[in-house]
């Protein structure tokens, strides 16, 4: 039994975390993500040709089939330098579902993991809370031919997207029964469809969907998509979950150095013990959230239900201690904290972000619990 | 990353599981979940059975009469042992005497002592801790003088837990005074029958008789009681250190135990006729803990792993050892409100008045829990020494 990362494994980390350095030193990535979508591009296309998109798909669909491990190395490196952009929707999540489509997707899986198109999936709908079984969008039709009408109140990354993947009930009477529910392809230019993009504070932008008629592509089993969709959105959620590590481990080693560095009262605030604990404090949540990192590991060889719980529960213990690490560093360093300039507060706000993205804590703890 | 248990052992852990199928009886469980010590006559009991077997010793090398086993074997076997509602083995002879003795000991103090603390035929206990030594263990005053072909000691300890019954004590004692402090202290191993030992139970707050104040009055002992060298007794505490990842590891596996109590309590009892373990808010309350003892549980494998394979794990002792009486606190509060009003049954005052089920363990291990952050460095100690030790932060 390991806990450190392979040699490739760890290898991969480390060109992420020199690609986040040298894409986004902080003050360039203040000055791109105001950008929006244009900010990115160039990243985007060095990490197509670093193969990184191609990465977490599958190799029956042309990807480079990475593992669990892989993609938490990604999202660590990530997290390490708030690299922005919609890698986890476009490249882990969409093409797990797109692969259920068969050779009919294989196209649009291919310009997905080559970077020349986006796709986001679309999940969540008004009164549904984070219930990915809740899917009250109806479709109408057979054969090739369906139409959808409905709503999706939140499309995680999907602000950029030329496609959208779109959970609807095909079956069923009840929004939230668990069968019934086959996936649908959208064009974001679809007639009936009406896309609305707004931006998070952390800089990520998200979509709400209104759909009225609008003509979709059915793939994948029908009514029976549902295991589907929490399988791959747990997977998903793992690189999240790794980007959340990265990033609270990056903030706490930036807040040690500032305890060193920073003199108040003719000397360093680290060396006031009220402050040395809580430094403490925020790196025994890093080990806490690394740890549940591992428990996912170590759940995913025990089998799909085994491996969600884990999700579940580290969505739980890394959210929270995300959220604390991050509250933390601004609170330490003063003033300087609460400003913009400084990632500190950047991290912040991405924890929280992070901490609701396919599902809240408290939504996964009731999850967990059942 | 690599995560899944090597063929070995795997059959390791059907072998210990196996062991701990049957010899556990129910009437320790209730203790046990509760983090409660079981009574001695009880712990020397399941100490011979382990050493029957040759797993007296889990932590030690072989050459001592240790399992040998790897840390990742530790790991199953506490596991299993937690699964089957067994008691974790009393520590002071086995974790925190013995590896000094097998490290530091003469041949002499290695044959006498090292086989009777595997097989339970000694109980020691532990002479550190003085009224005005606490967490400061250094300003400790007991002396050692040397007289003779003996050394005479004189002073008082304080917290002798298990002094009651124990048959030997290892005693830090000052045998010179130095510039520094550390310096000038010696490590001292004492058979409790010499003449001039008084021991005097001191009440705790959970109302079982655990700890003790000791009083040394012109205690003689010979000169090969003193392990190592005179005045470096201070230095041998280091081994603990280096240890204590493995104590802490050991008593934060059993955590598990607490979730099932709390769980058992929850299931049984109702209110408006739905068990409790259904209504929303104690079951969220519920699953934020065990997500939590997810979490330490798998940090314990990390140290473990990283163990074996040879890789230092900087603080993450300390951190266990934090975190581990925090969720032994918050576990058994919440098991103590699963109870809901019962939970103030704590002693029957005549003989037709049945104790409920659980008590008064469950209240005595919440209790029992608050100096869990209090004993072998408090919380408090642990925070000064990761900031010092892993984070560079200085005073």
């Amino acid at each position: 039994m390991r806990f450190s990362y392979s040699d490739e494994q760890a290898m991969l980390l480390e060109s992420v975390d020199r690609f986040g350095a040298q894409h986004f030193p902080p003050a360039e990535r203040h000055r791109l993500i105001q950008q929006g979508r244009p900010g990115e591009e160039a990243a985007w296309a060095a990490m197509a040709d670093l193969g990184w998109l191609l990465l977490p798909i599958s190799e029956d669909c042309g990807g480079l089939g990475g593992g669990i491990a892989e993609l938490m190395a990604l999202g660590e490196g990530f997290g390490r330098h708030l690299v922005p952009g919609p890698y986890v929707a476009s490249c882990v999540l969409a093409p797990a579902l797109l692969a259920h489509g068969g050779e009919a997707m294989h196209g649009l899986i291919g310009e997905l993991g080559a970077g020349s198109a986006i796709a986001a999936a679309a999940l969540l709908e008004p009164d549904g809370g984070y219930d990915l079984n809740y899917v009250a969008t109806s479709a109408k039709g057979s054969g090739d031919s369906w139409t959808l009408t409905g709503a999706k109140c939140h499309v995680e990354d999907g602000g950029d997207a030329d496609w959208f993947i779109v959970p609807a009930r095909s079956s069923g009477l009840a929004a939230s029964d668990r069968d019934g529910i086959t996936l649908f392809l959208v064009a974001a230019d679809t007639p009936g469809l009406t896309v609305e993009r707004f931006r998070a504070i952390d800089g990520h932008r998200h979509a709400r969907l209104t759909l009225d008629g609008a003509a979709a592509q059915r793939f994948g089993p029908v009514d029976l998509a549902l295991p589907l969709i929490e399988a791959a959105v747990a997977r998903a959620t793992c690189a999240q979950l790794a980007e959340a590590v990265g990033s609270m481990e990056a903030v706490s080693d930036i807040t040690l150095e500032y305890l060193r560095t920073r003199e108040q009262f003719g000397r360093p605030i680290g060396s006031f013990q009220v402050l040395q604990h809580r430094m403490v404090d925020m790196r025994i949540a890093c080990e806490e959230a690394r740890a549940m990192l591992c428990h996912i590991a170590i759940a995913s060889a025990q089998g799909e239900a085994a491996f969600q719980r884990a999700v579940s529960a580290a969505k739980v213990r890394i959210g929270e201690c995300g959220i604390y690490v991050g509250q933390q560093a601004v609170q330490l360093h003063g003033g300087v904290g609460f400003s913009d300039e400084l990632i500190v507060s950047h991290h912040l706000k991405r924890q929280m972000m992070l901490s609701n993205a396919h599902g809240s804590i408290d939504h996964h703890r009731m999850r967990f619990a059942v | 990353m690599h995560f899944t248990l090597d063929p070995a052992d795997i059959a390791f852990r059907e072998e210990v599981r196996d062991f701990f199928a049957t010899g556990i009886p129910l009437e320790w469980r209730t203790r046990v979940r509760a983090g409660l010590r079981l009574n001695p006559e009880e712990l020397v009991a399941y100490q011979k059975r382990l050493a029957a077997k040759g797993w007296g010793a889990p932590t030690w090398p072989a050459e001592y009469g240790g399992t040998g086993w790897s840390p990742i074997q530790q790991y199953i076997f506490w596991t299993e042992a937690a699964e089957a509602d067994a008691p974790a083995q009393f520590h002071q002879g086995l974790e925190l005497i013995g590896p000094i003795i097998f490290t530091y000991g003469s041949p002499e103090q290695k044959a006498r002592y090292l086989p009777r603390i595997i097989n339970a035929d000694d109980w020691w206990c532990q002479g550190y801790s003085e009224p005005n030594a606490g967490s400061d263990l250094a300003s400790l005053r007991t002396r050692a003088v040397r007289d003779g072909d003996h050394y005479v000691l004189n002073g008082q300890k304080a917290w002798t837990s298990y002094g009651h019954v124990a048959s030997h004590c290892f005693v830090l004692a000052r045998t010179s005074d130095e510039v520094k402090r550390q310096q000038g202290i010696s490590l001292l191993l004492l058979d409790m029958n010499t003449p001039g030992i008084t021991i005097r139970p001191v009440a705790t707050m959970d109302e079982k008789h655990h700890t003790n104040e000791m009083f040394l009055d012109d205690v003689r002992v010979p000169v090969d009681a003193l392990v190592g060298e005179e005045g470096r007794g201070w230095e041998y505490g280091k081994v603990l250190l280096d240890r204590e990842r493995m104590v802490t590891a050991s008593v934060a596996v059993f955590l598990i135990q607490t979730v099932k109590a709390i769980r058992d309590a929850a299931t049984r009892r109702t209110i408006g006729g739905v068990p409790l373990i259904d209504k929303p808010g104690f079951r969220a309350k519920l699953a934020q803990y065990e997500i939590e003892v997810i979490a330490l549980q798998t940090m314990v494998l990390r140290v473990m792993a990283d163990a074996s394979a040879g890789v230092d794990s900087g603080p993450l002792g300390s951190m266990i050892k934090l975190r581990w009486s925090q969720l032994s606190q918050a576990g058994t509060a919440l098991w103590v409100g699963a109870l809901g009003p019962e939970a103030a049954h704590f002693s029957p005052l005549d003989q037709g008045s049945s104790l409920p089920l659980d008590m008064p363990y469950a209240m005595q291990g919440a209790l029992y829990a608050r100096v869990t952050s209090i004993y072998g460095g408090s919380s408090e100690i642990q925070h000064n020494i990761i900031a010092q030790r892993a984070l560079g932060l200085k005073g």
